[in-house]
């Protein structure tokens, strides 16, 4: 296989950039970090636990598949992809979820997301959302109980090891009282119950556009300026280009724009729906994964107006509130699909691979 | 607004990369000239095409500029001698080639006086017809010395022939580490000016675009200063980004023309010339002298004075990197840039026509980062100028389907190595793919060749056939008239026995 060709040791080019994949996956895991912290303040210890516990077994997972498969565990390890699926999952969860939901979900991320694919660079959904779809349908119940934010200074909120008994035995009863609904969650309810946008929202805790994401909602989720900054690291450093964000959360606001603007009370504004559930997470962290999405900038495009375009239709009138992850996993189907068709031109060549014509007046 | 410029827009043009260029201190440093070695090392091959032929023999004395072997073919380029003195040698030395193969050189003893031969100056060169500068220039060796080695004055009579209307004079110096055409320019950039002056007119274009990198505004100001005079010479600075040296790139960014696939740039009315050719173009006709030194220069950490050397092709590395001293012995030698450059094993090789440096890198430098998996970041396919994708190419390869990479039109790949470069996983991209060129090269040749075994085989099992056929036939003649006899021999004494 990969031994048909045996490079001999050096060649050129003699100079390499500075970067390496460690490089590029750590800042990665810098710009999630204010979202996370956030989080973690939002939502107290049961949230730390939570994070801690899902990437510890995602790489778990890696590890044990790479034992498995006989090679060396640590130096894969230390590229940092397996801490950033666990990460990612982590921050997809509901923040106070016990702690199998992020066991199970970590290692089905690293070996059935990833590793059953053949590791790094081969996997064609995303491991993350490959997981995080895996636990909403296997169980839909623990990934769907929410919690208000009972922020970390507040004197109600669990201490560490209440927190630990959160994670590990479940909600006790002591905070039964803080369970709540997420907005586009509550709003579909009382929609399929009958009623309207503008009686429904106001029981909501926090406005649905608040942009401090101070509300009920996964553990990174809710955070959106903070999201949207690490993004902009991330486009500033050059790890991502603009075309996936611009174009999912384009894709996002246009229809929701069109539909609030027929029947606000049916239809969730464009605010809401950019502010809230995985808009901004997927949009400069998930849906812009190398490995899974194009890697044409046209490619990048289409791609990214399909998730947004997607996310909008599931949450609208799809079976659950939440489609970022679906719609992550439909597009990355198609990925290999797009890369087939949206190739760059060539230089010297025309879009379809045909060489230019010779200008006629240099012929003559 | 600025920001929004990072996100959206990129300096200059959207493919390529921008390495480190290291190019000072070393391009700043005072042009230096290297005294003539005891000896020289001269390879007959230092041009693509044909080898040349030695004319002299072992003792003979030459003098300066003298031809010492004359070309063959043609393509190919006549060499002469670097420096007076006697011919001590012919034979094989390791020539610096990346296969490592020993080619046949001349071996020249200096006799220490450097005293010129015979030299025929032409006082107007512009009063000579194209065909004469053509002749001249062939005659003096001149072939491309941005590093592609064409012999140039084949290059001036295809651009005739196909009437190119515009000559493009790449100053671009695109490779990390080198400034000999920098300082070239910086030095003597009234010989360039007049050597291009003269390639027009063998040519006959009727302008000249001297594209050079933004970040050489020494050679930019001095180049401007030699071209004022001549209103249809235009200097134009050009972003500094790798490969602009590339004859396609260059055209692209300086006529907005791209050149079709599998046709010649002359066929879009241009022709490019490196200014190093320029200003041997320049001596071959003003004053009559051959290519016989260049300036090359000495970089890379391990060098104790970097800067450019003046030297008589034929010097070895070692007698350069002697020159410049070194401050430790180094990791790795490289002929040419950091980019596309070849690696050398020893310092025993000698300088020729296309050696635009030599890069003596210190351990750091020299760090190889081991290889990952693939992440596919894209990074190789944004930054490859001819708008592959390497990814793909790579993983065909890799799979050990060659067509596959093909189909990808690998064939288009100028091996410049950005994809490489910008690798984050550090795969050896530019690798598999000269690997793949190599052996769809060696398949196509067996292809042929095979084609020919098969029809000799064919012809020797007709003829085996042939000749099986003819015996058996033979032997049953030679059966049947034996059966014939032992019947008539039966026969009568049947009838003897009868009674
Ligand atoms: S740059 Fe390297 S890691 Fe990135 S897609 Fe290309 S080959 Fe893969
Ligand atoms: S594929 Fe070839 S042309 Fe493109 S960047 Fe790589 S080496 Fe250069």
């Amino acid at each position: 296989m990969s031994n048909t060709l045996r490079p001999p040791l050096v060649a050129a080019p003699y100079a390499v950039t500075p970067h390496n994949v460690s490089r590029v996956m750590l800042w990665v895991a810098a710009a999630l970090a204010p979202a996370t912290v956030f989080g973690f303040w939002l939502y107290g210890w049961p949230a730390v636990h939570l994070w801690l516990i899902t990437i510890g077994f995602s790489l778990f997972g890696e590890a044990l598949c790479l034992r498995l498969m006989q090679r060396a565990a640590i130096p894969v390890l230390l590229d940092g992809s397996a801490l950033l699926t666990g990460w990612l999952l982590a921050l997809s969860l509901p923040p106070w979820a016990p702690w199998w939901l992020g066991a199970f979900g970590g290692l089905f991320a690293t070996i059935i997301g990833k590793q059953v694919f053949g590791g790094l660079g081969q996997n064609l959904f995303n491991p993350a959302m490959v997981a995080r779809v895996a636990l909403l349908i296997s169980f839909p119940a623990a990934m769907t109980v929410w919690v208000a934010p009972l922020p970390l200074t507040n004197p109600a909120a669990p201490g560490f090891i209440d927190g630990l008994r959160i994670t590990m035995g479940g909600l006790p009863a002591a905070f039964d009282g803080v369970t709540s609904a997420t907005m586009l969650g509550h709003a579909k309810t009382e929609l399929s119950r009958g009623i309207d946008l503008a009686h429904s929202l106001v029981t909501v805790g926090a406005p649905a556009d608040d942009l401090s994401g101070a509300r009920a909602g996964s553990l990174g989720e809710t955070a959106s300026v903070l999201l949207a900054g690490g993004g902009l690291l991330l486009l500033v450093l050059r790890i991502i280009t603009w075309h996936i964000p611009v174009a999912m959360l384009t894709a996002i606001a246009i229809p929701a724009l069109i539909f609030h603007a027929i029947d606000p009370t049916r239809y969730l504004s464009t605010a809401s729906h950019l502010l809230s559930g995985g808009a901004m997470l997927g949009a400069f962290f998930i849906a812009t994964d190398y490995v899974t999405s194009p890697n044409t900038r046209l490619g990048q495009l289409l791609f990214g107006a399909g998730v947004g375009f997607l996310t909008y239709v599931i949450r609208t009138w799809g079976g659950y509130p939440e489609g970022v992850a679906f719609a992550v996993l439909l597009m990355n189907a198609l990925t290999p699909v797009i890369d087939r068709y949206l190739k760059p031109r060539i230089y010297g060549r025309d879009r379809r691979g045909k060489a230019l014509e010779i200008a006629e007046e240099s012929t003559s | 607004m600025g920001i929004l410029d990072r996100f959206f827009k990129s300096h200059g043009p959207d493919w390529g990369v921008h390495p480190d260029d290291h190019k000072r201190p070393a391009a700043d440093a005072p042009l230096r000239t290297l005294p003539v070695p005891e000896k020289l090392y001269i390879p007959m091959q230092q041009h693509v095409g044909g080898p040349a032929r030695p004319v002299v023999l072992v003792g003979q004395a030459v003098l300066k500029g003298q031809l010492l072997a004359e070309a063959q073919g043609n393509i190919s380029a006549p060499i002469h001698a670097p420096t007076s003195g006697r011919v001590v040698a012919i034979g094989e030395i390791t020539a610096p080639h990346p296969s490592g193969l020993a080619q046949l050189a001349i071996t020249l003893a200096s006799d220490g006086n450097d005293t010129w031969g015979e030299r025929q100056p032409v006082v107007d060169p512009f009063s000579l017809s194209p065909a004469e500068i053509a002749k001249r220039t062939a005659a003096a060796g001149v072939v491309g010395l941005g590093g592609a080695t064409f012999p140039s004055a084949v290059k001036f009579n295809l651009g005739k022939r196909l009437k190119v209307s515009t000559l493009i004079v790449n100053g671009g110096e695109c490779e990390p580490y080198l400034s000999s055409d920098d300082c070239l320019m910086r030095y003597r950039a009234s010989e360039v000016v007049d050597g291009l002056r003269i390639i027009m007119h063998a040519i006959g274009a009727g302008d000249a675009l001297v594209g050079i990198e933004e970040n050489k505004p020494e050679a930019i100001a001095a180049m401007k200063l030699a071209a004022e005079p001549f209103g249809n010479v235009r200097i134009c600075p050009v972003p500094a980004r790798y490969p602009m040296g590339s004859d396609k790139q260059l055209i692209q960014t300086l006529t907005g023309k791209e050149v079709p696939a599998d046709a010649r740039a002359a066929e879009v009315g241009v022709l490019v010339h490196n200014v190093s050719t320029c200003a041997a173009v320049h001596r071959a006709l003003r004053l009559g002298e051959p290519l016989i030194e260049r300036i090359v220069t000495v970089n890379g950490g391990a060098v104790a004075t970097p800067g450019n050397v003046f030297a008589p092709l034929g010097a070895r590395v070692a007698d350069l990197l002697g020159f410049t001293g070194l401050t430790q012995e180094p990791a790795r030698l490289i002929l040419g840039g950091p980019m596309m450059g070849t690696l050398l094993p020893h310092a025993t090789i000698p300088i020729v026509k296309g050696a635009s440096g030599i890069l003596a890198f210190d351990a750091r430098e020299a760090r190889v980062p081991e290889a990952g998996a693939c992440i596919r970041c894209g990074s190789c396919t944004r930054a490859c100028p001819m708008g592959l994708l390497p990814l793909e190419m790579a993983n065909h390869i890799r799979a050990g389907d060659l067509e596959g990479a093909l189909r990808y039109e690998l064939s288009d790949c100028i091996a410049c190595g950005c994809c490489a470069y910008v690798c984050p996983a550090h795969i050896p991209l530019v690798q598999y793919f000269s690997h793949a060129k190599g052996e769809l090269s060696a398949r196509e040749r067996s292809k042929l060749r095979n084609a020919a075994t098969r029809r000799l085989v064919e012809q020797r099992l007709a003829r085996l056939e042939r000749e099986t056929r003819e015996k058996a036939a033979a032997a049953a003649k030679r059966k049947a008239e034996r059966d014939a006899a032992k019947a008539r021999a039966a026969g009568t004494s049947v009838t003897e026995a009868s009674p």
